[in-house]
């Protein structure tokens, strides 16, 4: 349906391409979450692999840090319909922090558990195979707090909710259980180039 | 009530659009949508001849069962916005879609006391809570509180001075950040943690739902003020616009 008046504003050939639709690229760097910006002391983190209630494996800070780096340079998604591209992340690759527990996955899904009590429901499949980090800096600094600082989840090919802020750990489940907006009306699994925003988006 | 989905995408057309502020529009739209819950939004989509569409999400301003207010403030380098604020008149249809969302909405059973604290367009959902409140609710303590930068800014100013005269259990602060307050109750100081923690003091009642909407910055603000002032983070509800470097 055409709306009288309306032009828009088009993005040049080159940006289009890699706008999913009804996205608009933005230089901001937009903040939403939940509820307040958590304050978490670095001496009393810990990142905890898991299965259901079982711990599989767990680090403090320092080990943390000592995991091998990854970096990745790309455009993101959020599913309030502003992209941005180009941005620098560099952290662990789930990859590399399945290897330093020596497990496989115990299962195809997981929830990934932030300090806030946000979840969010990713297949371990989008994870893996390179496709995913924890991201601890962005654009060569650490990551601020309101970015999801100390670490977050980093799905880039997602949209931005799954890449949970203020990340805690990564719990496999036996089935894809839904999190905190996918409990509210949002889409389980969130193609950005599908467009898959709320529930019933097929 | 509409048949389908919340996510099915459906014509709208303007009933009204009126400034509210010399930055803000209200715009009332007829559209066979669902009922709302306080504190929800729609996803607003434009077309132009071409078939480039734009989309952005409005919370609604208006009680549940009432018809859909947005209030939409001019971005000077906005896409979406402009539309509204220099095109948009009663009767053009626009596609809209919802109401959505599930986390940032509050109703009348979810009971009290309740704290609001918006900045300057993020009153909108908080505004739907007010009047669904002040439709619905019993006796329950609910405090509003706007910041803007001058009286002229804040939407619904008078609307919520009225609404203060008739219902004791209302307090309504306007927190006027760059000229003199408009009634001797109104605030002229920043949002920090001893404004608020005295809010609450005089306010008298220790909120249970507690829900901030603004820009990033103001949002990152009070709720600072707010854990200073030792209210629990598992009580409050953010919603932002705008970003942080």
């Amino acid at each position: 349906m055409v709306t009288r008046g309306f032009t828009g504003r088009r993005p040049t050939a080159a940006f289009a391409r890699r706008l999913p639709p009804g996205q608009f690229e933005t230089d901001d760097f937009p903040v939403l979450a939940k509820g307040p910006t958590p304050e978490i002391d670095l001496a009393a983190w810990r990142f905890t692999l898991s299965q259901g209630p079982r711990p599989l494996a767990s680090w403090n800070w320092a080990e943390f840090a000592a995991l091998p780096r990854t970096q990745w340079q790309g455009d993101i998604h959020c599913v309030t319909t502003w992209s941005k591209f180009d941005t620098r992340w560099e952290g662990v690759s789930i990859d590399d922090l399945l290897a330093a527990a020596g497990v496989a996955p115990p299962s195809a899904f997981l929830l990934a558990l932030s300090h806030d009590d946000y979840d969010t429901n990713v297949p371990v499949a989008d994870l893996v195979g390179g496709r995913a980090m924890v991201a601890t800096h962005f654009d060569g600094q650490p990551l601020t707090a309101e970015h999801g600082g100390p670490a977050r989840l980093l799905v880039p090919h997602l949209y931005f909710w799954k890449s949970a802020k203020w990340l805690k750990g990564l719990r496999f489940t036996a089935r894809d259980e839904a999190g905190f907006w996918e409990l509210r009306g949002y889409h389980m699994y969130g193609d950005p180039w599908k467009q898959q925003r709320y529930s019933d988006d097929p | 009530m509409s048949a389908q989905g919340p996510t099915r995408w459906q014509e709208a057309v303007i009933e009204r659009i009126a400034p509210l502020t010399p930055r803000i529009v209200s715009v009332v739209l007829k559209a066979d949508l669902a009922r709302h819950v306080a504190g929800q939004h729609l996803d607003v989509r434009l077309t132009a001849p071409d078939g480039y569409a734009a989309q952005r999400s409005y919370s609604i301003a208006s009680a549940p069962g009432r018809p859909f207010e947005l209030i939409i403030e001019k971005l000077d380098d906005g896409e979406v916005s402009p539309y509204f604020h220099d095109i948009a008149q009663a009767g053009d249809a626009i596609e809209v879609r919802g109401p959505l969302g599930g986390h940032f909405i509050w109703r009348a059973g979810d009971g009290g006391p309740v704290l609001l604290v918006a900045g300057g367009s993020g009153i909108a959902p908080l505004m739907a809570m007010v009047r669904d409140w002040a439709c619905t609710a019993a006796a329950l303590p609910l405090m509003l509180v706007c910041s803007a930068r001058t009286w002229d800014e804040l939407p619904f100013g008078e609307e919520l001075e009225r609404l203060e005269a008739s219902r004791a259990d209302f307090r309504f602060v306007a927190a006027i950040t760059r000229s003199p307050g408009h009634r001797p109750s109104d605030r002229t100081q920043r949002l920090d943690a001893p404004a608020l923690r005295e809010l609450i003091a005089r306010w008298g009642h220790v909120p249970r739902h507690v829900f901030v909407c603004g820009s990033n910055r103001f949002v990152e603000g009070v709720t600072r003020g707010l854990a200073d002032a030792a209210l629990a983070a598992g009580m409050i509800r953010t919603e932002r616009y705008g970003g942080a470097e």
